[in-house]
């Protein structure tokens, strides 16, 4: 099968019972996204597929021939961190790390759903969001971090949050 | 897992044509994966669905809409028709899994989730659902999250959809393609089946039926909620949950939908519950008497006694809220 990950195309054969987390971590050598659970409920898998962030643990990998992924490989490098890498770094949003490529995709993709003015379980207003701490949390409830160095993740996704409305306002 | 023949399918005749041969539809995957992994379904072949062009919601004569059975459930609750006539289903899409599930899993497939029944993940477990005949160890075990409504002798578990409760209230009609040709449409309560006997038949589909699509008639009238009691605060299965549309004319009700989840197999909707309101003044005489109507038959299993004084609370707190 084709697919395109981090920008790259490639060509991969795997059987088809291959997660596409498999598919990333074993056959294509990107150990990135983790292996938590397997089963959906922890997020430590999570990847963007056509920029939308999903459990790449529940996928199977010949379900995305054709999709265009990105892992927490592709959101940035050691060298020119994406910003939501950076303020992880900052606010010190993790303790053993496990969790957190799948947290920074995971919020990577959040912002952008807020942009779309995608309303969460806790916004009053279904056509009006606010994204206080509680939005942040409810957001990123797919991600669980065992360390529960959940204030300094909602502490690191504010700040890029807060930066990207002030860049907004300024245009 | 399992191995499995995997087809993919670009158009509906040629899904309903792999389909027709026994094969198993898949669209998210996100429920049908994860038992495939845990090898509580093995299916031989899967049909691949997700590229059909089902993904649609447009406005419909008479008020409604319709919905392709491949929108993603974020999509759906995020849809201007959805959030602003249908509330109830954008807070319900919004209350159940996580935000990287809703972006997968379909609507279609929202409805043909299997239950979260620990003895039916357990394959060690007795569970007449996963294999029939072998007794039900939530009888007599934890059941906790189990069913006070519509349970059997064979079967205790609960359907766990939030997006099908409020689609329950909202009278939604399943509309689904036949292998043998045409369209067939069905009202979402009588999509599914109660266990009885046969708790391992979930709902009315023929083999190889295809749904392509959810037709929602023009909102009801009267002000939308959609409330779910659960162990925390995000991303967990209901305990109780309850969409209600109640319209309110002079304190008098005049109209009422009400649907439950956590309660029952299946969406839960009580035509006495609604009749008990009707023609009412809003008030605790109602509600209480709604929900007399609602749980009059409801029978506990131990752990989860509790659910029929959570139902009652939850009912009467939404009807309060509605009402106010």
């Amino acid at each position: 099968m084709r697919i395109t990950v981090n920008g790259q195309v490639r060509e991969v054969e795997a059987d088809p019972r291959t997660t596409l987390l498999d598919l990333l971590r074993e056959y294509i050598g990107l150990t990135g996204a983790k292996k938590g659970c397997d089963h959906g409920q922890c997020g430590a898998c999570t990847v963007l597929v056509d920029g939308r962030r999903i459990n790449s643990c529940l996928s199977l990998a010949v379900m995305h021939e054709g999709d265009e992924v990105v892992t927490i490989e592709g959101l940035g490098t050691p060298d020119h961190l994406s910003p939501l890498q950076a303020a992880f770094l900052h606010h010190d949003g993790f303790q053993c790390g496990y969790c957190t490529p799948g947290q920074i995709c995971s919020a990577t993709a959040m912002l952008d759903e807020v942009a779309k003015g995608w309303a969460s379980h806790v916004s009053d207003d279904l056509d009006r969001i606010e994204l206080d701490d509680m939005e942040i949390r409810e957001r990123m409830s797919g991600n669980i971090c065992r360390c529960s160095a959940y204030p300094t993740i909602v502490a690191a996704i504010r700040e890029v949050a807060d930066a990207e409305r002030l860049a907004e306002a300024a245009e | 897992m399992k191995p499995f023949d995997f087809v993919r399918a670009e158009t509906v005749e040629e899904a309903l044509a792999a389909g027709a041969n026994g094969g198993r539809y898949i669209a998210g995957g996100t429920n049908l994966v994860d038992l495939m992994k845990l090898q509580v379904e093995t299916p031989d072949k899967l049909v691949y669905i997700s590229r059909l062009a089902l993904d649609g919601v447009e406005q419909i004569d008479g008020g409604g809409v319709r919905i392709g059975a491949l929108v993603p459930n974020s999509d759906l609750a995020a849809h201007p028709l959805i959030r602003t006539h249908y509330p109830m289903l954008s807070r319900a899409l919004l209350a159940g899994a996580s935000a990287q599930l809703r972006n997968k899993a379909s609507v279609g497939g929202n409805l043909l989730q299997r239950t979260r029944c620990y003895y039916f993940y357990e394959t060690a477990a007795a569970c007449n659902k996963r294999e029939p005949g072998s007794g039900c160890d939530a009888i007599g075990g934890f059941n906790r999250i189990h069913a006070v409504l519509g349970a059997s002798a064979s079967c205790i578990a609960t359907h766990p959809s939030d997006m099908a409760v409020a689609l329950r209230a909202l009278d939604a009609i399943v509309v689904t393609a036949l292998p043998e040709g045409g369209e067939r449409r069905i009202a979402l309560g009588d999509l599914y089946r109660l266990p009885g006997d046969t708790p391992e038949i979930e709902t009315n589909l023929k083999p190889g039926e295809l749904i392509v699509a959810i037709e929602l008639p023009a909102p009801p009238p009267g002000r939308q909620l959609y409330r779910k009691v659960r162990d925390r605060a995000s991303y967990a299965f209901a305990l109780v949950s309850v969409a209600a549309a109640i319209a309110v004319e002079n304190g008098v009700i005049t109209s009422a939908r009400l649907a439950f989840g956590g309660l029952a197999p299946m969406p839960w909707r009580s035509a006495e519950a609604e009749a008990a309101l009707v023609g009412q003044p809003a008030g605790t005489d109602a509600f209480e008497a709604a929900a007399g109507a609602l749980l009059k038959d409801a029978r506990g299993y131990g752990h989860n006694d509790f659910k029929i004084v959570l139902a009652r609370r939850t009912l009467i707190a939404s009807l309060r809220d509605l009402t106010a």
